[in-house]
């Protein structure tokens, strides 16, 4: 079980949080300017790396807020949570 | 004779303290301190069980964990349990155990003609018989099941209580043995927080399986100083009989705790705890695990491993055998061949696949006179039930072979040995990779991913001394990482080291047949996997560990091949020709360690603690009222409220025909309520429902509808603008939770610039629905500041005031097509509200309903109930929902209204179903065909969502999504059921007062 940095909580245990998919995937301004494929692809695609991944994050059970992390989802190593519209930590980009 | 085996002294059993068990009946007696092995091998039993596969005899082969043979079933009754090593039980006073897998017992199977019948079942027996015909594994299960059977759960609820437990600590140390305990003195004397885990009742590991020294006396009384030192730290806990079954990311570990000697009663304590423990370090001292050494016939009561040969001894005075053949192929297997000659026992000769082995310990068995016979294996076992002879014969020059004239040897135990493999299992539940020792032919932990480290025979050291050593060492690290420094200038302990010649790894060992020709080289006891078997997978085309494992079963039993996942890896290693099994790899070993309790997983939350039951604040008038329920999600909802002598249509009826004719009244207080406040609340709602609530006055009400980015149906409901900034939002009772999350998520993430607050109020307020002709009469009775007439109280309009002297919000809005009042009020009043308006209604004839009858209201209107009209793939259009889409802005979804699966002109659209013969329901998910034809299977165009009786009509009726539905008004359908295709005509969705007048009245 994964042991989280929440951004404004500190380390909590996972089961206080819901995992929310890929991180940085932005609603376009304008939607019907997407061909079919454009918005397809900001519906359904998403990376699937082995390694490090962008991911959002909510603590649910806590401050219910929405956080970015930083995940090696090979490894499950942490390598550092951020505020929604920071930067990703250094050696995750 | 009772305990024949038992030597008249020695070992750590209590002779003084006599316990009656029972065996298969019969009655015996061991000592305290004894398992349920020790005491069985103690009264001479030898067959304990049947194996899994073909009903082989088996006895007692290990002495601890890694025991496959001598699982039992322990009690009876709600306490029994199943599959239990007899070697992990301590024995205790009036004990019952049976054997399983054994009918009508272990000594005469009548299962066991599945031996002779073995060449009909080699390795994907399973996959390769039974895959055809389909329809067969019907009989083939009974069959199987029955045949393979282990043991009996019980049939009745688990009596005992379990807790859990969490924890943090500083340093984690699993395994009480040398290492462990010497990490756990030297952690504690920096000060840290420390958790040491050992699995049995007593601390000391292998030392008390052994007669070894620490600092010139008896390893055992270090043990001892150790844990009275430990014991003064008060930050140290020792769990005894805690497995730490399954290591996790992070550094968190699962414990499970056994509380009571009574393994199967928990008697005044909870029987057992789980420990949930996150820990800054993990010290993994869990020792090592000798390997068997596989030879034809290796399975034969009476063939166990040297060192639980060592064990019975040396801790349980009990003699494993009268002649008894030591088989090795390394020196610490001597160490059992001098323990039990110094002991009394008659050691007929020790075999070793070595030639002229001269280290200390061989040196030290023949100058005690013990015959040595070297470069030889065992080819052949003689006795079933147990041994009377072996043959031996030398091994040729590549040892793949055997040469010579046979030696048969006089023995009824063979105690083999085959080097010890590193307990790497919690290792690798967290990540660890193995990585192999070709020089010693065993798995070492390789890189670890968590703050851990393996120490001691868990990391390859086999010397005491560097077991101490290392202990010391990886505990004063491991406090000193976890942030404690303070240092200790005790002097460290010291124990004598032996030096060990190398082991010859051999694998498995020739007979004068072929491998399979000649009796049978067992790999996994439990499942009765062979050499053959593994073998035959290879030429099957097998190449990986993991989908060798699966096809033979290898390791997949129980003890998770705990005694032969090693020995099959490099048996498949050969097989495929490739020189290092370390390149085949070991399976990755996942949790648990040894079977969990699942009533420890379920702790306190049985019974009524399973899920929380969420209740509104008129339940229990509701409950005196002799009402079924409903679960929706965690709420307790009336169902209906059947009188005496009323089935559930009668009351539905009855609740029906009151709301159109007379007043009902419905609890409404589960819908979720979601208050929203701030500048920009119009807005937000604007970008989240489908329609426009920019130009919403104050104190009115909108049905809103909520899509996903997919433009597919999420959630429906009235929202009302309380104020310029201020809108109460009402969701479905199941989703509310996951609408304030999908508010929030898209406040937080994409429109954070928006200032909206969001905030659930569901149970804030008592939610009373007042709905028919009669309705307004009760309501002016309870209310002088609120004008309820149509003309200045229109429908979907909101006014507050008092009502019954409480303050109150009233919305117009309905759910069942009737001109109906919502009544809000702070829930403490809601019940007292309720009881009054009962009470003042009854000349109107006020009928309470429940969500049944509310089910048949509004589908009478043809309302949809997101959930059961749609499910995810249901888009607005094809509801005929059009008019509530906004085409002068965005909102989420919009964009794939034009995606082309949006656009087919086959999509199910929502219509009325009406049964022809005006009197059989249909059921809900029957699939809708157009043809009348008994042939199967017919083309689906659709399924019925709802469907229901209706008083009001008279008559059944139902909705349904039907392929391009609207334009088959008047159509004749039909929906196939097992004997009779019912017919339908498809109608609108709307069957009661289209027009919608009934609302504003």
């Amino acid at each position: 079980m994964l042991l989280i940095p929440c951004p404004f909580c500190g380390k909590r245990e996972e089961t206080e949080f819901h995992h929310g998919g890929e991180a940085h995937i932005e609603r376009p301004k304008d939607p019907d300017a997407l061909s079919d494929e454009a918005w397809a692809e900001y519906l359904f695609m998403r990376t699937n790396p082995k390694g490090v991944f962008l991911e959002r994050w909510v603590h649910l059970a806590g401050c219910r807020r929405w956080f970015n992390m930083a995940r090696n989802t090979a490894t499950n190593e942490i390598l550092g949570s951020y505020k929604i519209g920071e930067k990703p930590p250094k050696g995750a980009r | 004779m009772a305990q024949k085996n038992r030597l008249t002294e020695g070992g750590r059993i209590d002779r003084s303290k006599p316990v009656n068990f029972t065996f298969n009946g019969h009655p015996l007696q061991g000592y305290a301190g004894d398992t349920l092995a020790s005491a069985l091998l103690a009264n001479g039993i030898r067959v304990v069980a049947r194996s899994f596969k073909y009903h082989r005899p088996r006895g007692i082969m290990a002495a601890g964990v890694e025991e496959a043979n001598a699982l039992v079933q322990l009690e009876t009754g709600d306490r029994t349990l199943a599959n239990q090593q007899a070697t992990r039980i301590e024995l205790y006073e009036g004990l019952s155990a049976t054997s399983i897998n054994c009918w009508p017992g272990p000594n005469f199977d009548l299962m066991a003609i599945n031996s002779w019948f073995h060449r009909l079942m080699p390795a994907g027996f399973y996959y390769k018989t039974f895959m055809w015909p389909v329809a067969g594994w019907k009989f083939y299960e009974h069959f199987i099941r029955r045949a393979a059977g282990l043991g009996i759960s019980p049939r009745e609820a688990d009596p005992d209580q379990y807790d859990q437990m969490n924890v943090h600590c500083d340093v984690l140390i699993v395994g009480g043995g040398p290492a462990g305990l010497a990490a756990a003195l030297a952690a504690g004397r920096s000060g840290a927080r420390v958790i040491l885990a050992d699995e049995q009742a007593q601390l000391g590991g292998q030392l008390l399986n052994e007669r070894c020294e620490i600092n010139g006396k008896p390893a055992l009384d270090w043990v001892t100083t150790a844990e009275t030192e430990l014991a003064d730290y008060p930050d140290v806990t020792i769990l005894r009989r805690t497995t730490t079954f399954g290591y996790y990311d992070h550094n968190f570990a699962g414990l499970l705790e056994t509380r009571t000697a009574k393994l199967t009663d928990g008697g005044e304590h909870t029987r057992q705890r789980l420990w949930h423990v996150r820990a800054k370090r993990v010290v993994l001292a869990t020792g090592a695990l000798e390997r068997p050494l596989i030879f034809s016939d290796n399975d034969r009561p009476g063939v166990m491993l040297a060192n639980a040969a060592r064990s019975y001894l040396t801790r349980y005075g009990v003699k494993v055998g009268s002649r008894v053949v030591v088989f090795t192929n390394n020196d610490d297997a001597y160490r059992t061949a001098i323990a039990l000659f110094e002991g009394g026992v008659k050691i007929a000769c020790i075999i070793d696949t070595r030639s002229a082995p001269d280290g200390e310990l061989p040196t030290a068995a023949l100058a005690l006179g013990i015959e040595l016979v070297d470069n030889s294996t065992v080819t052949g076992v003689t006795g079933g039930r147990g041994i009377k002879s072996i043959e031996v014969m030398s091994l040729n020059a590549n040892a793949d072979g055997v040469t010579g004239v046979p030696r048969m040897i006089d023995c009824d135990v063979v105690a083999s040995s085959g080097g010890w493999n590193p307990v790497i299992h919690l290792h690798s539940h967290s990540g660890g990779k193995a990585k192999f020792d070709e020089a010693r032919g065993l798995f070492i932990a390789g890189e670890t991913l968590q703050a851990s480290v393996c120490i001691g025979a868990a990391n390859g050291e086999f010397q005491l001394d560097g077991c101490l050593k290392q202990g010391f060492q990886a505990g004063k690290k491991a406090a000193s990482l976890a942030g404690l420094k303070k240092s200790s200038r005790r002097k460290l302990p010291v124990a004598e080291t032996i030096d060990e010649t190398p082991a010859r790894i051999l694998w498995a060992l020739p007979t004068t047949k072929p491998i399979g020709e000649r009796g049978k080289h067992f790999l996994d006891l439990q499942h009765d996997v062979t050499v053959a078997d593994v073998q035959l997978a290879a030429r099957d085309g097998y190449k990986t560990d993991e989908h060798t494992k699966r096809y033979t079963t290898l390791g997949m039993a129980t003890d998770q091949g705990k005694t032969g996942n090693i020995p099959g890896m490099a048996v498949l290693a050969q097989a495929l020709g490739v020189e290092n099994p370390g390149d085949v790899g070991t399976t990755t070993f996942r949790p648990p360690y040894t079977p969990v309790t699942l009533g420890a997983f379920a702790g306190r939350n049985v019974g009524v603690l399973t899920d929380p039951v969420r209740m509104t604040p008129m339940h229990h008038w509701h409950e005196l009222s002799g009402c079924t329920w409903e679960d929706v999600g965690q709420w307790k909802r009336p169902w209906y409220y059947p009188q005496t002598g009323e089935t559930m249509q009668d009351a539905v009826n009855r609740e029906c025909l009151a709301a159109r004719n007379a007043v009902a009244i419905l609890d409404a207080s589960t819908l979720g309520k979601i208050d929203i406040q701030g500048p920009d609340a119009a807005e937000f709602l604007n970008r989240i429902y489908t329609n426009a609530w920019s130009k919403l006055a104050v104190g009115k009400c909108r049905y809103g509808l909520m899509l996903r980015e997919d433009g597919m149906i999420f959630d429906d409901g009235v929202t009302t603008r309380i104020g310029e900034n201020h809108f109460l939002m009402t969701t479905t009772t199941g989703n509310a939770a996951t609408v304030l999350g999908w508010l929030e998520e898209w406040l937080q993430t994409e429109w954070p610039d928006l200032k909206v607050y969001c905030n659930s109020v569901t149970e804030a307020w008592a939610t009373l629905s007042l709905c028919g002709p009669r309705a307004r009469d009760l309501l002016t009775e309870f209310t002088d500041d609120i004008d309820l007439s149509a003309e200045a109280f229109p429908f979907m309009a909101l006014r507050e005031g008092t009502v019954g002297g409480i303050a109150a919000r009233i919305f117009r809005i309905s759910f069942t097509g009737e001109s109906s009042f919502e009544v809000n009020v702070p829930a403490s009043y809601g019940l007292a509200l309720w009881t009054q308006l009962m009470n003042a209604g009854e000349k109107y004839g006020i009928t309470p309903y429940g969500t049944e009858t509310m089910h048949v209201l509004r589908a009478e209107k043809g309302y949809i109930i997101v959930g059961q009209e749609t499910d995810g793939t249901v888009m607005p259009q094809d509801l005929g929902m059009d008019w509530i889409l906004s085409k002068t802005k965005d909102f989420l979804g919009r964009r794939s209204f034009a995606r082309n699966d949006s656009m087919r002109a086959d999509r199910k659209q929502l219509v009325g179903l009406l049964p022809l013969d005006k009197q059989t329901v249909l059921e809900e998910g029957g699939q809708i065909v157009a043809e009348n034809s008994t042939a199967r299977p017919l083309p689906m165009i659709g399924h019925v969502t709802s469907s229901y009786f209706s008083a009001n009509l008279e008559r059944p009726f139902a909705l349904a999504l039907v392929t391009d539905g609207r334009s088959r008004m008047g159509e004749q359908v039909y929906i196939p059921m097992k004997d009779r295709n019912i017919p339908a005509e498809i109608t609108s969705p709307v069957f009661f007062d289209p027009e919608g007048e009934r609302l504003n009245g």
